[in-house]
């Protein structure tokens, strides 16, 4: 079969899936964290885009999953398993949660941080091994995941691009 | 979208789109003064949008800008962003300080360059603020801005943190920046973005008797 690999794009406080030979990014990460699940022998990989560390910080009543990390990863398991992923094969690697600006609230400030600390904590509840991470800093990141080398792909403003 | 259960209707965004024209005006005035050429800023519409969306409005979230950021607080609270292309954020604050070399490509940013741009932020927002404060009697206090040379969707959603607590939308009042020179009208291509926090729409709205 001759189809064309595509990139599938994950926005802000959203989730999908991808199965090789497509690609599956999100750009622009700052204090949000992008977490990437995957199958290596499968080659399915779920990424997500969380904003917040915690759902019981939500003020309204729907609440979207995928905002925050103690909902978001589950969900993005749920979803992987529904593609006939083992939860006991998969993997992680994380990347963002960085700080853009030096003031607000301390809440505000510590906001990156506290998402990428949730997100380990989520895994380690869940017994996902976390592979590898680039996280912190000051730096915007845009990732790329391919499901078919496992290779997690990290754009930065100054440091161009890094495989992790 | 509800703010404790009043529902947001076009005369409400009627409304703030008339507060951020006049805040509008006033940073077109100051700004034109500070450069020495006319400035013009205007407000397209003002709507409610996804967070997604509200990096496209700001030239997608990849983008690369200069972006100055600060937070309103007081009677009201929200975030504000000032966000250039860096072609123009180059060519303001090589006009301001008549420093013709000046890049914010460069890797390490010339520190003059940087409070230039903070100042600008400081300038702009105080005499769009103040026109606001003026016209609903409200107390409206910036905090110092800081600026950020990134992607834009790394920058903004600092800002969209506030207000993911409560909603995965947000009210923009977008103003856009055109600068008319001796070549005639430019497009900047900048904008100056008001995000309220949901919960002080219905105390703008109440200020203004629209409820």
């Amino acid at each position: 079969m001759n189809t064309l690999a595509k990139v599938v794009r994950v926005g802000i406080a959203d989730m999908n899936v991808v199965s090789t030979p497509n690609t599956i990014r999100t750009s622009g990460l700052g204090s949000c964290v992008g977490v990437v699940l995957y199958d290596e022998i499968k080659k399915i990989a779920g990424l997500l885009h969380i904003m917040l560390p915690d759902s019981s910080l939500g003020k309204s009543d729907r609440i979207n999953v995928a905002k925050f990390a103690d909902t978001g990863i589950y969900a993005l398991m749920e979803l992987l398993k529904a593609e006939g992923v083992r939860p006991m094969s998969l993997k992680a690697k994380i990347a963002g949660g960085s700080q853009m600006f030096q003031f607000g609230s301390n809440d505000t400030i510590r906001i990156g941080p506290r998402n990428v600390e949730a997100v380990k904590k989520e895994l380690k509840r869940l017994s996902i091994p976390l592979i590898a991470e680039d996280t912190g800093g000051s730096s915007g990141r845009t990732i790329e995941f391919d499901p078919a080398t496992s290779v997690l792909h990290i754009r930065t403003v100054n440091k161009g691009t890094t495989g992790i | 979208m509800n703010s404790d259960n009043h529902p947001i209707t076009d005369m409400h965004l009627d409304v703030l789109k008339e507060i951020g024209n006049i805040g509008a005006a006033h940073a077109a005035t100051s700004m034109s003064q500070l450069l020495g050429r006319k400035i013009d800023m205007y407000v397209p519409k003002v709507e409610l949008v996804s967070f997604d969306d509200m990096f496209e409005l700001a030239g997608g979230s990849e983008k690369i800008v200069a972006g100055i950021f600060l937070r309103i607080e007081g009677d009201l609270s929200g975030s504000m962003f000032f966000v250039l292309p860096l072609d123009s954020a180059n060519h303001f604050i090589q006009r301001l300080t008549g420093d013709g070399s000046f890049d914010f490509n460069s890797p390490t940013l010339p520190e003059m360059g940087v409070s230039a741009m903070q100042e600008v932020g400081n300038i702009l927002s105080g005499s769009y603020l103040s026109a606001l404060s003026d016209f609903t009697g409200l107390k409206i206090y910036p905090t110092v801005p800081s600026l950020s040379v990134d992607m834009v969707g790394a920058i903004v959603s600092f800002g969209l943190i506030e207000i993911s607590h409560y909603s995965d939308e947000v009210i923009v009042i977008d103003t856009q920046i055109r600068e008319e020179g001796e070549e005639g009208i430019s497009n900047v291509d900048g904008h100056f973005f008001l995000l309220p926090d949901p919960p002080s729409y219905l105390t703008i709205f109440r200020s203004l008797g629209v409820l």
